[in-house]
Order: C-alpha cells, then sequence, then structure tokens
C-alpha cells in the first residue's frame, strides 16, 4: 500500500516526490538496490566528470565505436566517438577548411551530421541524401570551408544512434572579435540516456504510445477536480478530450520513466561543473543534444544574458529562462556577483526529470537543487481550435477552403511556370487540392519579416487514419513562452524576443509561400507532414536563388523542433530588417510559425523534425536546383 | 474439418503477402519509419471460481504487421477438469479505416466445443469516444447461421497502476443451433469487473468478478441440459503482453 500511495502523489502532480521518480544516476541506482555504500565503490565509473575533451585544429580522426557506460547502475552498451560520450568537442575556426576522417567500428551503417554547418551537400552526412552513409569498418572523408563561427553539434544521422550517445559539440571561433566579452567558456551539452535499446523504446511507442507517460488522470484527480470546480466545469474541461481520446498530460513521448537526463554526459548526481571567479562573465554554450526531451534552462539566482541562438548572434536579451527544442542552441553570459554556487537546472518539459550541474568558484560547492515545475497540462489553447465548436466542422470547413482555392486559382500568375506540380487535375477538386494548395499565392503574402498572412488550408491528404487532429484556427506562438512556462513569475524567453544583430542579409520579399503542416496520429504512433509519411512523399523543391516563404502549421498536441538543413530558417518575429537566423525551430502544439528561406545551397537536404521518434515519418528531402 | 484449413490458410496466406510485399522501399535518412512489429496481449489469462472444478479461461490477441495493416489473431477459450470446453480462433486482416478504427476480416473456427464450427468475419475494433475500447464481429457460419457479438471495455485508473476495467459482451445469434446449445436472438451477456496492478506495463496480475447470464432459447438449452442459466464467478489471473 505504501507503493501504491507514493505513486500516486507522484502522479498527482505532487513534485517532491515525482522528482524522485526518474533515475538521477548511480547513487539512486544503488539506494534502489538497498546498498549503503558510496556509489564510486561500486561501480567502475568510466564517465569523465569534467565532460568531453575538446579537439582543436583542422584535421581530425574521429572513430566511432560501441563504448561500455554506466549511468543508472546496469552497465550498457552506447556508441561514442574517440571513446567519448558526448562525442569530443570539435573546436574549429572560421575561414579554415576542415578535414574529418570519420571511422566506423560499429556493426551497423554509421553517419555524422554537422548541426547548422552551411556547406556542400555532399559534406552534411546524411545517409541517402548526402552520401551513402559510412559502412561497418570503413572510413569517410569529410572536407569542408569553416563559413561561419558560434555553437554547434554534430551528432549521427543512421538509424536511432543519437539516443545511444552520439552527439558532441562544435564550437567555431570567429574572425573578428565578438560584439561582447567573457572570462571563462563552457559547453553545456543536455542530453538524455536510456538503458532501454532505441528501436525497444519505439516498438513500446507504437504497440502503446503513452507507455512512458505516468501521469495519466486518475480517479481521484477526477475527484479533486470536482470538489475544486463543480461537476459541471470539470465535464465541460474533460469532453473534448474524452471526444478526440487524447490525453491532456501527454507532453512527452518518452519521459524519465526511462530517461536519466545529461549534462556534458553527466548525471544529476554526479554533477557536472564548471569553475569560475567571483566578478568573471562566463560564457555557457547550451546545446540541447537530447533525443526526445525539451528543456527548459534557468540559473536560480542569476540573470542570463542571451547573446547567440543556434550559434547566431543575436541583439542581447537578458531572462531568467529559456526552452531548448530538441538541436537548439544559446549562448549565454551569466556574471555572478557573489562568491557561491549556483545550480545549471534544465527541467524536462513535461517535468518528469532534469539535468543538472553546477556553477561554482570551489570545486567543492554544490547550490541548492530547485523542485521541479508542477507538471503542465495540455490546454485547448494546444489544439489551435480557435473555440471549442470548431472540431466537429473538419469536413464542412474543407468545402469552404476549397472554395478559397479557387479564389488564389484566379490570381495565379507567372509563378505557375516555376512549379513542378501536377496542374492537370486541378479543377478544384480535392485531388487538385492535395497537390497545389500548398504552393500557390495570388500575391496575398505578407510582409518579409512579419510572417504569413495566407489562411491556412487543410489539404486533403491530412485526411485520415494515420492523422488525428487539425488545428482550424492555429494561434501565432511567437510571443508564447510555450506550455509550462506562461505566468510562471520568472521573464521567460520567446522567439518574439530573438531579434539578429545584424541587418537581414537577404532583403528580398519572398515569391511564394509553402505550407507544410505537422500531423500525426499519436494512439498509433504515426508522423508525417502533410499526412505524408517520408518514404511516400516527393521531394519538395526550392528553386535555386528563391526566396521563399515556409509556414508550418502544428496540427498536433506534441511541440515539434523542425531542422532545416543546408540553409538558415529566417524567423519572422516581426523586425525585417533584424530577421534572426536559426537551424531548428519550435512550433508549438496548436500554432503555426513563418519563415524564409533563400535557397542557396544546391543540393537534396533533410528537412525533419528533430525529435529522434518522429523524424522517420515527418521528414522531407528539400531539392533545391 | 479440412475445408475449415482451407479457410483458414487462405487469408494468411494472402495476409502475409500483403505484409512481405508492403515492406517499404522507402528512403530511411535515419531510422525505419514503419517497422514489422508484433505484439502478443494475453489479455485475460484465470481461474474463475466455481462449485465444480475452477475453470482455466483465457482471452488472448496478437498481431503481425505495420501502423495500418496487420494479420490479426484472437482466441479465446475455457478449460476445466482438463477438458477443453470451449475454444476459438479468428485470423483476421486488420486494416485501419479511421483514426482510431480498424477493419477486420477473416475466419473463426471453434475447435469447442464439438461439433465445431466456421465463420467468416466481419469486425470493427478500436477506441470510441470517451475512450471505450470496442471490439465488435459479425460471423457468417454454415447453414446460413450468423453471429453477432459487442464487446466494450473501459479502463479507470485508481493510480497510474491500480487499474479497474469493467467490460461487457453481448451475444446474439441468428438460429437456433441446438448442438451447440445457442439459440436465437440474445443469446448471453457478460460483465466483468477487474482490477489489475500494472507491476511493469506488460505485467499486471488481477482480481475480479464475472456474472453471467444466458436469455432466451439459449438459456432453454440450458436448462433442459441442466445447467444453470447464470452464474457469479470470482477471479483471479494475469494479463500479459509483449
Amino acid at each position: 500500500m505504501k507503493n501504491i500511495n507514493r505513486i500516486q502523489l507522484a502522479t498527482s502532480g505532487a513534485s517532491s516526490l515525482s522528482r524522485r521518480r526518474f533515475v538521477t544516476g548511480l547513487a539512486a541506482g544503488s539506494t534502489l538496490l538497498g546498498l549503503g555504500l558510496t556509489p564510486r565503490l561500486l561501480f567502475a565509473n568510466p564517465q569523465n566528470l569534467l565532460g568531453p575533451q575538446t579537439l582543436r585544429g583542422q584535421q581530425f580522426d574521429l572513430s566511432i565505436a560501441y563504448k561500455q557506460v554506466n549511468f543508472t547502475g546496469k552497465d550498457r552498451l552506447a556508441t561514442a566517438v574517440n571513446d567519448s560520450l558526448p562525442a569530443p568537442t570539435l573546436r574549429w575556426r572560421e575561414g579554415d577548411r576542415v578535414t574529418l576522417r570519420v571511422t566506423n567500428h560499429l556493426a551497423h551503417d554509421s553517419s555524422l551530421h554537422w548541426h547548422g554547418m552551411i556547406l556542400p551537400a555532399g559534406m552534411d552526412g546524411v545517409p541517402g541524401l548526402s552520401f551513402a552513409g559510412i559502412k561497418p569498418g570503413e572510413s569517410f572523408e569529410y572536407q569542408f570551408d569553416v563559413k561561419q563561427s558560434g555553437t554547434y553539434w554534430y551528432h549521427s544521422h543512421s538509424g536511432f544512434q543519437e539516443q545511444t550517445g552520439l552527439y558532441g559539440a562544435i564550437v567555431i571561433d570567429p574572425k573578428e572579435p565578438e560584439p561582447f566579452s567573457y572570462d571563462r567558456d563552457y559547453v553545456v551539452m543536455l542530453s538524455d540516456w536510456s538503458d532501454e535499446d532505441p528501436e525497444t523504446i519505439f516498438a513500446k511507442l507504437k504497440k502503446m504510445s503513452g507507455y512512458y507517460n505516468y501521469r495519466e488522470r486518475t480517479v481521484g484527480d477526477l475527484w479533486q477536480d470536482i470538489k475544486a470546480k463543480g461537476v459541471q466545469q470539470t465535464w465541460a474541461e474533460r469532453v473534448m478530450w474524452n471526444r478526440m481520446r487524447m490525453s491532456d498530460t501527454d507532453l512527452s513521448d518518452v519521459t524519465g520513466a526511462t530517461y536519466t537526463y545529461l549534462m556534458n554526459g553527466v548525471t544529476p548526481d554526479d554533477n557536472w561543473q564548471a569553475v569560475f571567479k567571483r566578478g568573471e562573465k562566463v560564457r555557457l554554450r547550451f546545446i540541447n543534444g537530447a533525443a526526445m526531451t525539451i528543456f527548459d534552462v534557468r540559473i536560480p539566482g542569476l540573470k542570463m544574458t542571451v547573446v547567440a541562438s543556434d550559434g547566431q548572434h543575436i541583439e542581447p536579451v537578458t531572462v531568467d529562462e529559456f526552452r531548448m527544442g530538441v538541436a537548439e542552441t544559446y549562448d549565454v553570459i551569466v556574471e555572478p556577483s557573489d562568491n557561491s554556487a549556483y545550480t545549471l537546472f534544465a527541467q524536462s518539459i513535461d517535468r518528469t526529470g532534469y539535468a543538472r550541474g553546477t556553477l561554482t568558484p570551489d570545486a567543492g560547492w554544490q547550490a541548492e537543487v530547485p523542485e521541479m515545475d508542477a507538471p503542465p497540462l495540455l490546454g485547448h489553447n494546444e489544439m489551435g481550435m480557435g473555440n471549442m465548436q470548431d472540431m466537429d466542422h473538419d469536413m464542412s470547413g474543407m468545402s469552404g477552403k476549397m472554395q478559397g482555392m479557387d479564389h488564389s486559382m484566379h490570381n495565379m500568375n507567372g509563378m505557375m511556370s516555376g512549379m513542378d506540380h501536377d496542374m492537370s487535375g486541378m479543377s478544384g477538386k480535392m485531388q487538385g487540392m492535395d497537390h497545389s494548395a500548398h504552393s500557390m499565392n495570388g500575391g496575398k503574402t505578407g510582409k518579409a519579416g512579419y510572417g504569413s498572412k495566407q489562411e491556412i488550408k487543410h489539404v486533403a491528404s491530412e485526411f485520415g487514419p494515420h492523422v488525428d487532429m487539425r488545428a482550424s484556427s492555429p494561434k501565432n506562438g511567437l510571443t508564447d513562452p510555450g506550455i509550462g512556462l506562461r505566468n510562471n513569475g520568472r521573464h521567460v524567453l520567446t522567439y518574439a524576443d530573438v531579434r539578429n544583430l545584424y541587418r537581414t542579409a537577404d532583403p528580398r520579399e519572398p515569391e511564394r509561400e509553402i505550407e507544410l503542416h505537422l500531423t500525426g496520429n499519436m494512439s498509433r504512433y504515426m508522423w508525417s507532414i502533410n499526412g505524408i509519411k517520408f518514404a511516400d512523399a516527393e521531394p519538395l523543391h526550392l528553386r535555386y536563388g528563391e526566396r521563399v516563404r515556409i509556414t508550418l502549421v502544428n496540427d498536433t498536441m506534441m511541440t515539434h523542433p523542425i531542422h532545416l538543413h543546408g540553409m538558415w530558417g529566417e524567423m519572422e518575429t516581426g523586425d525585417p530588417d533584424h530577421i534572426p537566423r536559426k537551424h531548428t525551430i519550435i512550433v508549438q502544439p496548436g500554432s503555426k510559425i513563418s519563415y524564409l528561406v533563400t535557397a542557396d545551397a544546391i543540393g537534396r537536404w533533410a528537412y525533419h523534425c528533430h525529435l529522434l521518434y518522429h523524424m522517420p515519418g515527418m521528414f522531407r528531402e528539400v531539392l533545391v536546383s | 474439418m479440412k475445408r475449415t484449413n482451407k479457410k483458414l490458410l487462405a487469408p494468411l496466406a494472402l495476409a502475409s503477402t500483403v505484409f512481405f510485399c508492403l515492406s517499404s522501399t522507402g528512403l530511411h535518412a535515419g531510422a525505419v519509419d514503419d517497422p514489422l512489429l508484433s505484439k502478443v496481449m494475453l489479455d485475460e489469462l484465470e481461474v474463475r471460481d466455481s462449485d465444480g472444478d475452477n475453470p482455466l479461461v483465457w482471452d488472448a490477441q496478437a498481431w503481425l504487421g505495420k501502423d495500418l495493416e496487420k494479420l490479426w489473431i484472437k482466441a479465446e477459450g475455457e478449460r476445466a477438469g482438463g477438458v477443453t470446453e470451449e475454444a476459438e480462433l479468428q485470423a483476421l486482416y486488420s486494416k485501419a479505416v479511421a483514426t482510431y478504427w480498424d477493419v477486420q476480416l477473416g475466419v473463426r473456427h471453434d475447435f469447442q466445443p464439438t461439433p465445431n464450427r466456421s465463420w467468416a468475419v466481419v469486425g470493427f475494433q478500436g477506441l470510441a469516444p470517451y475512450f471505450f475500447e470496442v471490439d465488435t464481429a459479425l460471423f457468417v457460419g454454415e447453414s446460413g447461421r450468423t453471429a453477432l457479438r459487442l464487446k466494450a471495455e473501459y479502463e479507470l485508473l485508481f493510480t497510474q497502476r491500480l487499474i479497474m476495467t469493467p467490460e461487457i459482451e453481448v451475444n446474439f445469434y441468428g438460429q437456433n443451433d441446438a448442438d451447440t446449445g445457442v439459440g436465437s436472438g440474445l443469446s448471453d451477456v457478460e460483465l466483468g469487473l477487474r482490477l489489475r496492478y500494472e507491476i511493469r506495463r506488460e505485467f499486471a496480475p488481477y482480481i475480479g468478478v464475472n456474472w453471467l447470464k444466458k436469455y432466451g432459447n439459449s438459456a432453454d438449452f440450458a436448462r433442459s441440459a441442466g445447467q444453470s442459466i447464470d452464474d457469479t464467478q470470482f477471479v483471479v489471473g494475469l494479463r500479459v503482453w509483449f
């Protein structure tokens, strides 16, 4: 009974106990085993508590191989580079030509992708698009000019190898001095580790999508709600979820039930440390190298000045907290004025666990680790329905939108020639819509920097057993810090705060707009774009040199970080003169967001959700020619 | 029996052809999106408390397939005193037709009671609004026999691991079949209430109570065979999947 009580408390949002539900490292593991000994006496700890080593220069030999690790008390095989997890930090210089000889010692194909790097398509490291991958026992030599500076990262693009440790940081020193100063420089790479094989995790999600969600609503929760709000209000709140057959506690597909969250490869218990001297300015290069975890980062007691996002300088903005989608990077500068330790705290979006480290003037000190926030619940906000009435009118809405289609067809002009879609079927019928709706606009495209003005359309391929939701009136997520961060009493970064430090490089207006819907069926655990999975999708064609707007509409209840390879996504945050450049952009549930792309990189590029288990389906090839 | 085997084999062959032809030839720039997976679900494996020999009852499903198309096997039966009293097996091709619904087509064979019966199956399985799990099927057998089965189940979470499932099963038949003891019209209603504890997601022992009552001609057949027409039994069992 004691056990049951514990679980019940944990699930009803009492965070003090739920905090203990995820394994925070070896110490927790040994406690579970009932052993009172110091964990390091029990287990050989192969992890370097200082984080990975840094490799510098222009020539790099990187060896991908298995490595035995032990994060939870159990020995497991990870995939590592040069026997390091995370992989070694690569320190390059802007303007250098780097050569990376990568040898694969795994039993499976592997690859390394240089995330956020502007480079020739053949060097991008995506098997099937850039090259054939690296076969077991073989090597591949990557070589390219480093044309940018800042904080980036690299990871495998084969199988689910990112989940098992194949990720590392890239730090590129700029040619010109940076517009800010600092005394210390640390990479803070966040990630998630599971003792389970990633293929097993994926299979479990396909068999039972809520497998890792131990926060489903209980009878007790219902009773609490009824007591607090009355039957009528409780019913009103829950009826939609019941009709939609979705869970309002489904924030992460994979949770602290299986994950141990790492900071530079170190568990919360082992506590990665960064040392500073009082009065120093410390630059922290945060990288979200997780497979599936969106992190909310803060340092209690310190303001953080964000100076770069995805490696690109932004107008400095001082915040208490920021959210990191998987694959995003943020550089912040902190200036601790006290001679005391501070906790680097990165809680997962679903509040089932955290990564933690310490910024301290003395290696022996630790600061208090804060309680995690109460786990948020998805609301009608996340459905993008505008109002609740819309749910049952999907089909009637379609006919209205088909009429809208006819109008835009009248407005089509010379742009037709640039489109590679089959026009023959287009007589205002649904079939035609499928191919056309996302790439046509009659000159109604909004001005550059301000985002889309178009009414969104759901194409025919979005309807069927593979899709469970369509946002009928998606909100604009720019000023929204995101679920679980709203009105939390802290100043949280939003995308609206992010402005490029420099002037927009390509001031052209977009010639056309491509609307893509992020779609899925959570219950069947299927993910797609416009309802079409990668295996069935035609490449998205961009004409070389064109300026185009991509509007992403999130027709799911999940937060998706979307990554475009090879070209910057210039996020339209409201200032056309200072459009920030991103490689990975969060699309909030039931929301839409727009960005501009200059198609200046010829070749085949990957474009996908960076949540590892969404990626196989929610993926497009972008072909620039 | 020979006829039946052929009937069983035909859809199996068809289904396996479908699966192995469907294996995607698409591009993978990472992991495989829609792998061939299997799931075995022993929903109920229980001993029922009864006056005579306590019967062992099972209700299991298994599938092999991909996101939208699966080969689906269903088995249920009852064994008491070393004798299998009821045993049926369905082999179905299951295709997703809506977000939460699959249509299932195939065959069912009743190995017990004898004489054994074979049926063609048209089923509909999925998740109804308000999270009711529904499994319903129409059966068409030899000599114009028809049957309709409706099953529904709900999960009530007391905690994340302590879960109560009320369930109902109702069977209708199109005509009398005195040999197997079923009568036309509403034949029987079964209500169950099981409380399981998920030690792991995949492994949960449970206790519960099961109530069954026969109606109409089925009740008459039972009475004339000297059997009771209703029964309330306590059950203890295991729910396992992998």
